[in-house]
């Protein structure tokens, strides 16, 4: 009966632990800050919480002489809180990258039905149609702000790679508008490509990427020799691409007239629903229009998904390990401690200051170690560069991102282990019959 | 051996110690498993016995660029080509232009240069006979319920159909499954359609090919038989790269991500993490039987018995673990892929990564054990009876 009583009372605690876990991830920092103010004012204001207080003093002021087990529980945790978060940067970055790649007030027309630009074609009498809708803002001379590009994914050799190694880079053909449509591209080297002349400029992650993507040197694109005549930046996913006059890429890939897809600068991001309608409602065209941040936002979506869950499957599998490495140490800390945790009791302390300092001492080390991971992860990773076939043709570049709102998961993950590593020892320690403890060695 | 008693009732001094430890140690053998598992997948990829025997010829200026149909007849006069076929993307969408199905339209003997896809002679002749028939993988079967007979209503993002829509109906008349379930996971969700059916129905096609895959009669003589096959080409406008099929999965694979790094780099502090752990415990278990080593040492074991029955205790300790744990990872291994629904593929756990598995057992046990067994070893009998 006492042995079902206790398994009872373990049920139980770990069924609230389970549904605290929840909560606790769940829960917005404004939350989370008013548990710890109120926790404070506990340990400050009621007679219980200053026992706990002391009790814990007395704990943390020990630790150094215990540094070679609670440095266990600061790296376990630290190492599990590394990873998860450099797995969750990389799935953060690549979204990222993408999400900044597009905006809401340009439009982008494929035919109808295709996943990405490099599966469209539109030929030039729908390109005519695409360009005279309305909503498309004009360019100084009064043209419409309507790029019609040309996306190839072309082989190119990979650097560092093996002589005859290729990787696939996106190859955009693209007419003098292009740039205006995209103003955030940024020449930072060189110049940029002549009408009429097999000549590319280089985004800095293909620059990265491929062998030979260097101002003044020659590469071989199709069965053309091509000058590189810049390089640019974007700070977005067209930096992972290599541009191109479009007739030029058309004439070499043999595409005729056809073009992959218009970019449309719109006047307004509210003109996107009348400019997508008028061209849904032309019977000349089979076409669909997305924003080009809903077209990236798309593209990204699968990817990131895969990354994340690996990190999170990743992350709780290292967790579970580094909660039981945690009970461990806290079990043999609370043993070697049972003699001056039951002294503590006999003169009168009650069992929930005992609790409670159990508690913080593994909550203190769970945030340290929380935060040497995070700071290892954010060493390391942040800014770290990674590639990935993407759009289903080329190599895009993009950099891990260690954000702030990523380290704070990583700290929330940290503090939960510890809760759960510091729970079942701190209950061990206020429960243990106090003669037997005292007799204990 | 004969100390198995000694050692297993060391274990069990402090059960709940030995089962937290076993707990960790099987949480990262349960990683390793999983992670091996992808590693090993993307290495062996493409590498086996007929992945050397096969040439992919594509494109050189673009893997999207379609070659001409006439190069058929000329890489089969190659001599060593054994025989040769071709296939060609369809871009295949069910429901929704973005979730993309794995699909192909391939020449009537495709099937013949792919032992590794299990078709039943049934099917094959219906196959056969069916012009717009379709095999379909099992796991792509199983993933969207369909059933053998009937209707496929299948989106093509980038060929329209006679038509002038991106709609295409298929019949399925067969299932494809993949003779080898541990490295098979993309036989299983491939759909195969006629190119001959693509061809005709898409005015944009005009008889090119995406890709020809040839296989050689002999798998040394790969090289000098690619260079053939670049050589008819070369210096027209449809130049060819011909490359054996492990090579060509792995330069894709390589691209698709620093897979190894990646995963390496997590086993590294997984590893870091646990030889931490499993370190301090047994510290902890020597520090804690001071005496009874004491004890032991006194009626006559010799230090290196000593030493021997703690190193013992921590390579058992990490043997049951990790045995527990690798286990458990082939175990999951399905349960997470099915639940994926397709998107991951977690491959089960071959013989190779159990290998390696069993030598990091060992590996960590002695490294973690070492320390505590050289104090033990090294105990001053006088001392650690007296409790100094």
């Amino acid at each position: 009966m006492k042995k079902f009583l206790s398994f009872l009372r373990g049920l139980l605690i770990f069924a609230a632990l389970a549904a605290g876990l929840v909560a606790w991830a769940l829960a917005p920092w404004p939350v989370l800050l008013g548990l710890a103010v109120a926790f404070a004012l506990w340990m400050l204001l009621t007679r219980s919480g200053q026992q706990a207080a002391s009790v814990a003093g007395v704990g943390i002021s020990t630790l150094s002489q215990r540094a070679g087990s609670s440095s266990v529980v600061v790296i376990g945790i630290a190492g599990v809180v590394a990873v998860l978060v450099a797995m969750l940067s990389m799935a953060e970055g690549y979204r990222e990258t993408l999400a900044r790649t597009g905006s809401d007030d340009t439009a982008m027309v494929l035919r109808g039905a295709s996943a990405a630009e490099v599966m469209s074609t539109l030929d030039l009498a729908s390109i005519n149609v695409i360009e005279q809708a309305p909503g498309i803002a004009r360019a100084a001379d009064g043209r419409p702000l309507a790029s019609p590009e040309t996306v190839v994914a072309a082989n190119l050799p990979i650097k560092g790679g093996k002589p005859d190694e290729d990787g696939s880079v996106q190859l955009r053909g693209v007419g003098d508008r292009a740039w205006q449509v995209r103003p955030q591209i940024k020449i930072v080297q060189g110049r940029k490509f002549e009408t009429g002349k097999r000549e590319v400029v280089v985004g800095s992650g293909a620059q990265r990427q491929f062998a030979g993507m260097e101002v003044g040197k020659q590469i071989r694109l199709g069965s053309e020799q091509w000058a590189v005549v810049g390089i640019f930046k974007a700070g977005d996913a067209t930096d992972s691409e290599v541009w191109a006059d479009a007739d030029m890429v058309a004439s070499t890939y043999r595409r005729g007239a056809s073009r992959n897809a218009v970019i449309a600068k719109l006047s307004d991001a509210k003109q996107f629903k009348a400019f997508k309608a008028a061209l849904a409602g032309d019977p000349r065209l089979q076409v669909d229009t997305t924003t080009t941040a809903e077209y990236f936002a798309k593209q990204s979506e699968q990817m990131t998904n895969v990354i994340r869950i690996i990190g999170i499957v990743v992350g709780s599998i290292m967790a579970i390990g580094a909660v039981f490495g945690a009970l461990n140490t806290m079990f043999a800390t609370v043993a070697t401690r049972a003699r001056e945790i039951a002294t503590l009791r006999a003169i009168g302390f009650r069992g929930l200051p005992v609790v409670v300092a159990v508690m913080l001492e593994t909550m203190l080390l769970a945030l340290l170690g929380g935060l040497i991971g995070g700071a290892l992860a954010w060493l390391i990773f942040n800014g770290y560069t990674a590639s990935t076939i993407a759009g289903g043709v080329g190599q895009l570049t993009f950099d891990f991102r260690v954000t702030g709102e990523l380290l704070w998961s990583g700290l929330k993950w940290a503090l939960a282990i510890g809760f759960v590593g510091g729970l079942f020892p701190a209950l061990r320690a206020a429960t243990l019959p106090v003669t037997s403890a005292l007799r204990a060695l | 051996m004969k100390y198995f008693h000694l050692i297993w009732a060391e274990l069990m001094r402090r059960k709940t110690r030995t089962a937290l430890t076993l707990l960790s140690i099987i949480a990262a053998f349960l990683l390793f498993g999983l992670l091996d598992g992808v590693r090993e997948s993307f290495e062996q990829a493409g590498n086996s016995a007929n992945g050397v025997k096969r040439l992919q010829t594509g494109s050189r200026l673009s893997f999207i660029q379609p070659l001409p149909m006439s190069l058929n007849e000329r890489i089969a006069q190659v001599p060593g080509v054994k025989q040769v076929t071709y296939a060609n993307w369809f871009g295949g969408a069910y429901q929704d232009p973005h979730n993309q199905i794995f699909s192909f339209g391939v020449a009537d003997n495709y099937l013949d240069l792919y032992p590794e896809m299990a078709v039943s002679a049934a099917h094959r002749k219906a196959f056969a006979a069916t012009r717009t028939g379709v095999l379909v993988g099992e796991g792509l079967m199983k993933r969207f319920n369909w059933k053998v007979g009937q209707k496929l209503p299948l989106q093509s993002t980038i060929f329209t159909s006679s038509d002038g829509s991106k709609n295409w109906s298929f019949d399925i008349v067969g299932t494809l499954a993949a003779t080898d379930k541990k490295s098979g996971g993309w036989f299983d969700q491939m759909i195969l359609l006629h190119w001959k059916y693509f061809d005709d129905s898409t005015p944009y096609n005009r008889g090119q090919v995406g890709w020809y895959v040839t296989e050689v009669k002999d798998a040394s003589q790969s090289d000098r038989v690619a260079k053939a096959i670049d050589a008819i080409s070369a210096n027209s406008d449809h130049e060819t790269k011909t490359q054996t099929e492990a090579a060509a999965t792995a330069s894709w694979m390589k691209q698709m991500a620093d897979i190894g790094l990646i995963v390496g780099s997590i086993m590294g502090a997984v590893f870091f993490t646990l030889v931490l752990l499993t370190g301090n415990t047994m510290a902890q278990a020597v520090r804690e039987r001071t005496s009874e080593l004491a004890v032991l040492k006194t009626i006559g074991f010799p230090d290196r018995s000593v030493l021997m029955l703690v190193l013992a205790e921590s390579v058992l300790l990490l043997l049951l673990g990790g045995v527990i744990g690798v286990a458990l990872a082939d175990g999951l291994g399905p349960i997470v892929n099915a639940g994926s629904n397709g998107a991951i593929n977690v491959p089960r756990i071959g013989w190779h990564s159990w290998s390696v598995a069993l030598m990091l057992m060992v590996g960590i046990g002695l490294l973690v054990g070492l320390l505590p067994a050289i104090r033990a070893m090294r105990l001053n009998i006088v001392d650690a009876l007296a409790g100094r």
